[in-house]
């Protein structure tokens, strides 16, 4: 599914990322843990292919193809889906439109026929009826004026409606009151399933009470610098990253 | 004056003039075209406001020619013995121009007798020559009327001069909705003077596209005395379109209100121009006016020019004015894409979604579908929110 290779890349002249090798297969939940300033986010972007990051080496495909020749928007339709870990409020453009726009753009792009508006609506309704979202917050501006939680909890519904391939979750829990975490990871653990991949990105275990990774990564100064099971995220819960901060450097 | 008597390339107004600095119209025609030829197929074509109203009034190449509308007895179109000519050449010089060469000897008057909407169609269907057309519009005492106005260029390197005096009587309304799609190589200038009674409204949403150059001026003579105005508009310009919109309000007594907001878009090498200006004189207390510009840049050769200016000469008023000028947020644009929309369409949404607060402030039901469905139009967009 998602391989990620020696992959380097740089903001205007600052490596960040000095050589991040990953294989995340279909059906699997990867997390990845590490310090403030690691690379976690960058690494996120880098996926999804936000401007401002440069890749110097290495490589990065989904399903064998090559992701990092791809504009965001034609990573989005092969699948990548990435939750911001602040999302935008976008004035003006009520969610449902929003949403409806980006499905029909992904299904252009794949050469599928846009979805009608009954068929957009009825699943809309599902789908924000299992995320406990009021219907009535989707014919409002984007994410305006909503809560930290309640933008999360857009980024899951945005989630469940474009159906993707591939998750990237950075630091979902950040902002998050812990019936918050609990809706969002039960929306994250429904989208689970043996096509679909997913790299979880946190600073903190908390998260991965809920969303149950199948193994744990260590990023530090830019590289992964530890793999493990389940039990290496409470390791660091317990001991810190003080260890992997010093060997990394 | 009369029809025989030239325009000269001198009368134009020129960036000597203060207020037409941006929109210089002597250093662009060196000579005023000829004078337009009639022209009748018009009415087989329809308007961007069809279906809206029951009247319609068509004036084409500078002719009203055909008003096919059933002539309620809300809506009364007659002919006036045009008045000699008010305007000053150095402040109002199109108006001017206007007033002294219309070409019919007499004006097309519109009266509101009863509530009611009328569309007025200004089609410019000609190419390289000039035309001048002079339309007054009435609203009677208490009266609540929706002028639809239309300005289709159908031709090309046009000069279209038009001159609207509209008249409210005392708690009359009016809204106006004008929307302005000239040709890519036009000149054209529509000149509106206002006067308002105690007690009426006027709003205003201006809509255009701008042309070679084009400015849509308007002048409301506020009373004050619990009158109040809104002056609104959107300009979405590419290419190398010129739209200036310029408003002049002066509250002349106690107790008005004036709400102004105006958001455009410039493009590849286009140019918006914002003046807005707001006199509060000696005396005019208790007035509250409020002016917004905010304008979006999308291209480094891209022009936008905005003077706001409120001149108070009264104490006890409240007045503020907003102007910004930016880009699209990058972050959002980012975030459409990364959920699988293409940039020219994540840009073409956020800048609808920009101006279209402008939008929503449109009163009339219709007309303000039609505002958004133009917008959509004009940024590529097909109203359901996909491309085209």
């Amino acid at each position: 599914m998602l391989s990620i290779n020696n992959l380097h890349a740089r903001v205007e002249d600052k490596p960040i990322l000095k050589g991040v090798t990953l294989e995340v297969p279909a059906g699997e939940v990867h997390a990845i843990m590490g310090p403030n300033g690691a690379g976690k986010s960058t690494l996120s972007y880098v996926l999804s292919g936000r401007g401002g990051y440069e890749v110097t080496e290495g490589s990065a495909s989904l399903n064998g193809e090559d992701l990092l020749e791809l504009e965001p928007n034609e990573r989005a339709a092969k699948g990548v889906f990435l939750s911001f870990q602040y999302p935008l409020e976008i004035p003006g453009v009520p969610a449902l439109t929003f949403i409806r726009t980006a499905v029909n753009a992904q299904r252009r792009a794949r050469g599928e026929d846009e979805i009608a508006a009954p068929a957009f609506l009825k699943l809309a309704k599902e789908k924000a009826a299992s995320l406990k979202i009021d219907f009535e917050m989707l014919k409002r501006g984007l994410n305006v004026g909503f809560s930290g939680g309640e933008k999360k909890r857009m980024e899951i519904f945005q989630m469940a409606m474009l159906s993707p391939k591939f998750l990237i979750l950075d630091e979902t829990d950040s902002g998050l009151d812990i019936d918050a975490l609990k809706i969002v990871s039960e929306g994250v653990n429904a989208l689970r399933s043996p096509e679909r991949g997913m790299l979880v990105i946190t600073h903190y275990q908390r998260l991965l009470d809920y969303i149950k990774p199948d193994r744990v990564h260590v990023l530090a100064a830019g590289r992964i610098v530890a793999s493990g099971g389940p039990e290496l995220a409470l390791q660091l819960e317990a001991e810190g990253y003080d260890k992997y901060v010093g060997a990394a450097a | 004056m009369s029809l025989s008597t030239a325009i000269e390339n001198s009368d134009l107004p020129s960036r000597r003039h203060e207020d037409w600095r941006w929109t210089d119209l002597r250093g662009l025609i060196r000579t005023v075209p000829p004078v337009s030829p009639v022209f009748f197929d018009v009415i087989k074509s329809s308007g961007p406001f069809e279906g809206q109203a029951n009247a319609e009034l068509i004036i084409a190449n500078g002719r009203q020619n055909w008003w096919p509308g059933k002539d309620a007895e809300t809506v009364e179109f007659f002919e006036h013995d045009a008045p000699d000519n008010p305007y000053d050449r150095a402040s109002l010089p199109m108006a001017a121009i206007a007033a002294d060469h219309a070409i019919e000897p007499r004006a097309s008057i519109i009266q509101f007798n009863g509530d009611d909407a009328a569309s007025v169609r200004f089609v410019s269907a000609t190419d390289g020559t000039s035309h001048h057309a002079r339309l007054g519009v009435v609203v009677k005492a208490g009266v609540s009327a929706v002028l639809l106005e239309s300005h289709e260029g159908r031709g090309d390197r046009y000069l279209a001069n038009t001159l609207i005096e509209i008249f409210l009587e005392e708690g009359a309304k009016l809204e106006r909705i004008v929307l302005a799609d000239d040709a890519a190589e036009a000149v054209a200038v529509t000149t509106a003077i206002v006067k308002v009674a105690a007690g009426a409204t006027f709003n205003q949403t201006v809509l255009t596209g701008g042309a070679r150059r084009q400015r849509i001026e308007t002048h409301v003579a506020h009373p004050g005395a619990h009158a109040q105005v809104r002056l609104d508009g959107i300009y979405l310009l590419n290419a190398q379109r010129h739209a200036d919109q310029t408003t002049v309000v002066t509250h002349g007594g106690v107790d008005g209100v004036t709400t102004q907001l105006t958001k455009g878009m410039v493009a590849d090498q286009a140019r918006g121009v914002f003046q807005g200006r707001i006199i509060v004189a000696e005396g005019a207390d208790q007035t509250d006016a409020r002016m917004g510009h905010h304008a979006l840049i999308l291209s480094d050769r891209a022009e936008i020019d905005a003077k706001p200016e409120l001149l108070i000469f009264a104490d006890d008023v409240s007045c503020a004015h907003g102007n910004t000028i930016g880009a699209l947020d990058e972050e959002a644009v980012f975030y459409a894409r990364q959920r699988g929309i293409p940039e020219l369409e994540a840009r073409a949404m956020l800048t609808q979604a920009f101006v279209g607060e402008v939008v929503e402030r449109i009163e009339h039901d219709g007309a303000r579908e039609i505002a958004a469905a133009w917008v959509a139009k004009q940024l590529g967009r097909s109203e359901e929110g996909g491309a085209e």
